[in-house]
């Protein structure tokens, strides 16, 4: 497999994406953001460029809307080929009552964090699986691994996003193509500064490094971060289900 | 995503209790604020000063002023860490552009590896840009370089009436002078121009000199300032009226050296009880680091971070002193009242509660940049006092009468009591920069001290 070198990140400015574009600047890679603002956009190729990426592309597109997808394709075909690497870092929290009582909220919710993200990973994965190089990395949730009472509209389109994820690794493992799923803890990020704070919210630095690292190393395929949410899912998905209906968080 | 603009808007009703519990480094006051807004990008503050009451906000950024300068108890905070973007960099020049919750730290690990410093840095590196601006800094290099603001050249401002306010020596230089040391009344600094400056390495060529009065360490003082960039003194409080010390003096190694990493060191991870940092304890360590220090005196080549940054190899050394947590002391007295300072040790050491830690510094003469600038010609004492309630309140009480007689002043971002009329005596001129107050700005520490709503 080739080194990382070159990336496209999707989702730039979403909280968890910012610490691991430094980390990536720092070592060097090669960037293509993709967002909505360009005024941010702007930012972060400054940011990034100063702070050590030799090359920092911007491409404005609302992640969300699917008919943008073809020329976000084509814009990393044209202008960043021999890409090796996707991160898809977008994603979306509504207040999950929004959801209970809004099929349109709920609809959303399903579109950004599922839908379009199958949508443009079959994309990008069409390309490496041909050239037979790179890796697919997404941002899921380890709210997907188990649906909750208070999060489970969020928790369904992450564990939706994690059986595909975990499906197109096992298609692409013949073509040597890595797919890793990144389910994060609780992260102090914009998307969570309105939520109540029922755990150790971990730092999104600390989550990019694991994220780093797990890009650069050839395993694992599914990345809890911080490490210690894989031992507290393993138990929480040995709750009978008898018993985890009854709990509210 | 979608969610996260009016998330970070959102505010609870006033009616609630205050339950956001900052601290600033003291953790002294304790305070609690309705709000904190986390604004991620530049663009979200506009938003977030236009809904906001009068009075309502105040820019946060690392929290390492000592008192409540940084806090806006009952209210809300803008906490601006999010904001840490490199908006560009001239290598030919060492011109910095970058929003305020750029910390020191990041500065110096993306810049110093290029070759270039700080201007000024201050005893820690975990300050933010903004704040450093909001406080005008000084450092070591203060006799011969001024405060940090004297290196900032241009700031985008957001004011709430006005917008993005652009402030530099041609437009609008009276909300740039209100601004540096401005405490973080004047808006939000959206972003700032920072001259840096060339360095061949990160080493520093260091002398320690021990000295026994205060005539010495002034010599000391004055025969250096013009060979040494940095100077600076460590105290030893529990020597009396006699003061003795370790004078440290040293300049940029023209030799570039090895690169090195700075090392991330200790953390404390909870606060100690109070009792453990007591008199004899910070009597013994006193005089055990007078003793090694004064056997190692002479020449060194240092690292830079262990020569500006000692403490911050300790992080959260602040909870050594427990739950009460501690309050600083910096004072500046003017040079012809110079035996003032002597004064203040006598008290110190009469009342027994030692200091842990004394600096001692001779600020230049240069003129501060901004309106309420705290460095001004003389020499500077900082000292650090556990909080053990009433009697640390009365001690210190008793230095303001040494201070104020002596035509000497307080700093704010170390301050959690000073009197109004200290404050009046130290910042004759305070008045003449309320007009540059955002409406929507307020701060413990400015209602507590001019008596504002």
């Amino acid at each position: 497999m080739t080194a990382m070198r070159k990336i496209i990140i999707l989702g730039a400015t979403s909280g968890i994406a910012l610490g691991v574009q430094r980390l990536l600047a720092r070592l060097g890679c090669e960037l293509l953001l993709v967002a909505r603002s360009p005024e941010r956009l702007a930012d972060l190729q400054s940011d990034l460029s100063v702070r050590g990426a030799p090359q920092v592309l911007t491409y404005c597109a609302d992640m969300a809307s699917i008919q943008q997808h073809a020329a976000i394709f084509e814009f990393a075909q044209t202008t960043f080929s021999d890409f090796d690497t996707v991160l898809l870092a977008y994603g979306s929290m509504h207040d999950q009552k929004d959801s209970e009582t809004s099929v349109d909220t709920l609809l959303e919710e399903l579109q950004v964090n599922f839908v379009s993200a199958a949508a443009i990973l079959t994309l990008f994965a069409a390309d490496l699986e041909r050239r037979r190089t790179g890796c697919l990395a997404a941002i899921t949730s380890v709210a997907g691994d188990r649906g909750r009472r208070s999060n489970y509209v969020y928790g369904s389109s992450k564990g939706a996003l994690s059986l595909f994820l975990q499906g197109l690794r096992s298609r692409l493992h013949p073509a040597g193509v890595r797919v890793i799923t990144i389910k994060p803890g609780p992260v102090q990020t914009p998307m969570t500064d309105h939520l109540p704070n029922f755990a150790r919210f971990a730092e999104p630095e600390q989550v990019a490094r694991d994220i780093v690292s797990a890009l650069e190393r050839r395993s694992p395929d599914v990345l809890y971060t911080p490490k210690v949410w894989r031992y507290i899912m393993t138990a929480v998905q040995q709750i009978p289900e008898t018993i985890f209906k009854r709990l509210s968080f | 995503m979608s969610g996260q603009s009016a998330a970070s808007l959102r505010k609870k009703p006033a009616a609630a209790p205050p339950t956001e519990r900052i601290l600033s480094w003291g953790r002294y006051p304790k305070t609690a604020h309705h709000h904190v807004h986390k604004p991620a990008w530049n663009d979200q503050v506009p938003e977030i000063l236009r809904s906001a009451s009068p009075g309502a906000l105040l820019p946060y950024g690392l929290g390492r002023s000592y008192g409540d300068s940084c806090l806006n108890d009952g209210r809300e905070l803008i906490d601006c860490r999010r904001l840490n973007r490199i908006l560009g960099f001239d290598e030919s020049t060492g011109m910095l552009r970058c929003e305020s919750g750029v910390s020191l730290s990041d500065i110096l690990d993306v810049f110093l590896p290029k070759g270039w410093f700080l201007p000024v840095t201050p005893g820690t590196r975990f300050v933010t840009v903004g704040g450093a601006i909001a406080n005008d800094v000084h450092g070591k290099n203060h006799h011969c370089a001024g405060t940090f603001g004297a290196y900032v050249r241009q700031i985008g401002l957001h004011r709430s009436n006005d917008g993005l306010v652009i402030c530099n020596s041609r437009d609008n230089p009276d909300m740039l002078r209100a601004t540096i040391g401005g405490l973080g009344l004047t808006g939000v600094i959206a972003w700032a121009d920072i001259q840096l400056k060339r360095v061949a390495g990160p080493w520093i060529d260091s002398e320690s000199i021990p000295f026994e009065s205060l005539n010495t360490f002034l010599d000391l003082s004055r025969e250096s300032n013009d060979r040494f960039e940095y100077t600076v003194a460590w105290l030893d409080c529990f020597a009396g009226r006699k003061p003795r010390g370790i004078f440290f003096r040293g300049n940029h190694s023209a030799d570039p050296g090895k690169e090195f990493r700075a090392e991330r060191g200790l953390k404390l991870p909870f606060a100690l009880p109070g009792w453990v940092l007591n008199r004899y304890a910070v009597r013994a360590f006193n005089s055990a680091y007078y003793r090694i220090r004064s056997t190692r005196k002479g020449a060194a080549v240092d690292p830079y971070d262990s020569f500006f940054y000692p403490l911050d190899s300790i992080r959260q050394w602040n909870l050594l002193y427990g739950k009460q947590g501690f309050l600083q002391y910096q004072c500046v007295i003017p040079e012809t009242n110079v035996e003032a300072v002597e004064e203040l040790l006598d008290r110190v050491a009469r009342s027994g509660m030692g200091s842990f830690l004394g600096v001692l510094k001779q600020f230049g003469s240069a003129p501060s940049a901004g309106m309420l600038s705290f460095p001004r010609p003389g020499v500077t004492l900082a000292l650090d006092f556990a909080m053990r309630g009433e009697r640390t309140l009365r001690l210190m009480q008793s230095l303001d009468e040494v201070v104020q007689h002596s035509g000497g002043a307080l700093y704010p971002a170390k301050d959690a009591r000073m009197s109004p009329v200290l404050f009046e005596a130290s910042f004759p001129r305070w008045r003449g920069f309320v007009p540059y107050i955002d409406p929507k700005m307020s701060s413990s520490f400015w209602r507590r001290v001019t008596g504002a709503q």
